[in-house]
């Protein structure tokens, strides 16, 4: 917080009429300043970036990205507090940490509560890391694609575009035809959100699409490395070489 | 209900069945027993008739023990054979009657003993033919009811299917709409009220129509321009329609919330990605001759993130349409290139 009384927000949903009414019960509130809104998941994610918001109300259902994607992407600085009228997120919205969940339409009581409890967590330390962020944004379904973001750019690519990743300390590259992105999250969580019948951990490390490795090499004594269609070279682990002769073995 | 006595065709029928059997008796009674033609129609007959409504009480056993039960032809065995007694008793009753009352008869007390063994013979026989008839007949009547039921489960099959297939309003639609108009009392009412007043005009229309099994193509369209007048007031410019319209196609009979639910897959499947707003094609004309061609296409984000519930209102469409026409209707869907398209020929109806 920049100051302690006024909390910045910005207001995320791509019906005007919805931001409209959200605009109208901050009013009543002179500590809340309106610095911006938005009406899809990308102006969202570049708000955020360039406006460095206390708190954000958030819809899922957006074009570009949606209101997960957006949680995903921003970090878990920014207090959020999700308006919508599907109540089947409610459990996930959670997960992630959000502040409230909101379910359209909604009396000014209850964004009061929301508010109050938006107070209480502003300034303290985040609840939620990137990994649970990146593990809640996705459904019970594997991820069909990858969010990037890029200073206020972001980047989206489908899972299958995926070549391979790299762990970076608290970060993964993810290489995709010839580019690399950087994004915040373990190579585990990555793992974990990706289909386990296209990806293969070949390494403590690296994580490979299977449709791209196109011949194994001995290398030293003990390890292999797996040349990928581009000609990228990754190690493979020895634990790595059985999974990966597993599923080559399996698919020829 | 008996199945003789309650159809006074068939109690005819019956009865006039029974007159060959008399005349036997009657022939019986002359040859075997002896006795002149006169005095053998004087007994066989009347015996005959009394016999013929005696036989049809062996209905109620019938329908109570299964032809199948061997058990069951015992006891209609042991019946035939009292009642049979019984008929010889009644016989002997019947010539002391008649050589008491009446000159001509005298000695047929007598003589009726000579037909003792025939008439117990037959009596037993017929009996027996009695009760196989009524098991023809409740066989008959069970292959009937079986048909009538599986025609009956069928039906109630079928209309249960379609009722379970019955689209129904989204409910997020109407939560987003009522969010609308929450946002607008305050800062613009009138709106606010006509929003209400299409939401409800929307709903009531629905309901109406979602009852019947068929409308017309025009109650539909009128149905979609309802459901549109209210999202374009949530949508503003970002929504556009575009219709074309073949004359006299709107008179088709279709069923009840056909487009609606595509159009619908358009607007939050479409328009709802992009953020320069889309738009929706709906076109409608004659296909092949005997045909109702219907094309809704619209434009849409490839890249924008799955929605929830995608596809349940296009597959639902997709089954009724299958349930009602078979294999008379076609349906497809194609997407590429930012563009999805729903396209169906159906049987031209009208009703």
């Amino acid at each position: 917080m920049k100051d302690n009384a006024t909390i910045r927000a910005i207001i995320v949903d791509d019906e005007d009429l919805a931001r409209q009414v959200i605009r109208e019960m901050l009013k009543t509130h002179s500590e809340i300043e309106i610095v911006g809104e938005c009406a899809n998941g990308f102006d969202a994610v570049k708000s955020v970036a360039e406006l460095k918001p206390d708190l954000m109300f958030l819809d899922v259902q957006m074009p570009k990205l949606d209101g997960f994607e957006v949680l995903e992407l921003i970090g878990s600085e920014v207090a959020v507090i999700f308006a919508t009228a599907y109540d089947e997120h409610a459990i996930r919205a959670f997960e992630v940490h959000a502040v409230d969940y909101l379910l359209k339409p909604f009396r000014a009581e209850r964004l009061n509560d929301a508010l109050l409890r938006a107070k209480e967590r502003i300034g303290k330390k985040p609840a939620a890391g990137p990994d649970q962020l990146a593990a809640a944004a996705r459904s019970a379904e594997f991820a069909e694609r990858i969010v990037v973001k890029d200073g206020t750019r972001v980047h989206i690519f489908p899972a299958a575009k995926l070549d391979y990743a790299e762990a970076q300390d608290d970060y993964v590259a993810l290489a995709s035809q010839g580019k690399k992105y950087l994004k915040q999250q373990t190579i585990s969580s990555l793992e974990a959100s990706l289909d386990p019948k296209n990806f293969v951990r070949v390494h403590r490390s690296y994580l490979v699409n299977l449709e791209r490795v196109s011949r194994l090499e001995p290398y030293g004594k003990d390890s292999h490395i797996a040349i990928l269609s581009d000609g990228s070279r990754l190690p493979v682990s020895r634990a790595g070489l059985t999974r990966l002769k597993e599923f080559l073995g399996e698919k020829a | 209900m008996h199945p003789i006595l309650s159809n006074f065709r068939r109690l005819l029928l019956y009865l006039s069945a029974w007159g060959p059997v008399s005349a036997i008796l009657v022939y019986l009674f002359a040859t075997i027993g002896g006795l002149s033609w006169g005095r053998a129609a004087a007994l066989a007959v009347p015996l005959c008739l009394y016999y013929a409504i005696v036989c049809l009480s062996a209905w109620y056993s019938c329908r109570n023990s299964p032809a199948a039960n061997s058990a069951a032809w015992l006891k209609h065995l042991a019946a035939a054979l009292i009642t049979s007694i019984v008929w010889v008793a009644v016989a002997k009753g019947l010539a002391i009657a008649l050589s008491s009352f009446f000159q001509t008869f005298a000695g047929l007390d007598h003589q009726v003993s000579r037909v003792n063994p025939l008439l117990l013979g037959s009596g037993v026989f017929l009996y027996l033919l009695v009760v196989a008839l009524f098991y023809i007949l409740l066989s008959n009547e069970a292959a009937h009811e079986a048909a009538r039921r599986e025609i009956e489960a069928q039906s109630l099959a079928r209309e249960s299917e379609l009722k379970a297939l019955k689209t129904q309003v989204n409910p997020h639609f109407i939560f987003n709409c009522l969010n609308s108009i929450s946002a607008l009392t305050s800062s613009d009412p009138a709106t606010a009220r006509e929003m209400c007043i299409r939401l409800a005009e929307f709903l009531r229309k629905t309901l109406g129509l979602g009852e019947r099994s068929q409308i017309t193509l025009q109650e539909e369209m009128d149905l979609i321009h309802a459901y549109l007048s209210v999202e374009k007031m949530r949508f503003g410019a970002r929504l556009k329609l575009e219709e074309s319209i073949e004359p006299g196609t709107l008179l088709y009979s279709v069923p009840p919330l056909l487009l609606q639910p595509l159009v619908e897959n358009a607007i939050r499947h479409g328009i709802a990605t992009l953020t320069e707003g889309g738009w929706i094609r709906l076109e409608i004309n004659n296909g092949t001759p005997g045909l109702l061609a219907i094309k809704v296409e619209n434009n849409f984000d490839p890249e924008a993130p799955r929605r929830s519930g995608a596809n349940i209102g296009l597959k639902n469409v997709r089954q009724r349409v299958d349930a009602m026409y078979a294999s008379r209707a076609k349906f497809d869907v194609s997407a590429g290139e930012g563009r999805f398209q729903v396209s169906m020929q159906l049987p031209a109806q009208t009703a």
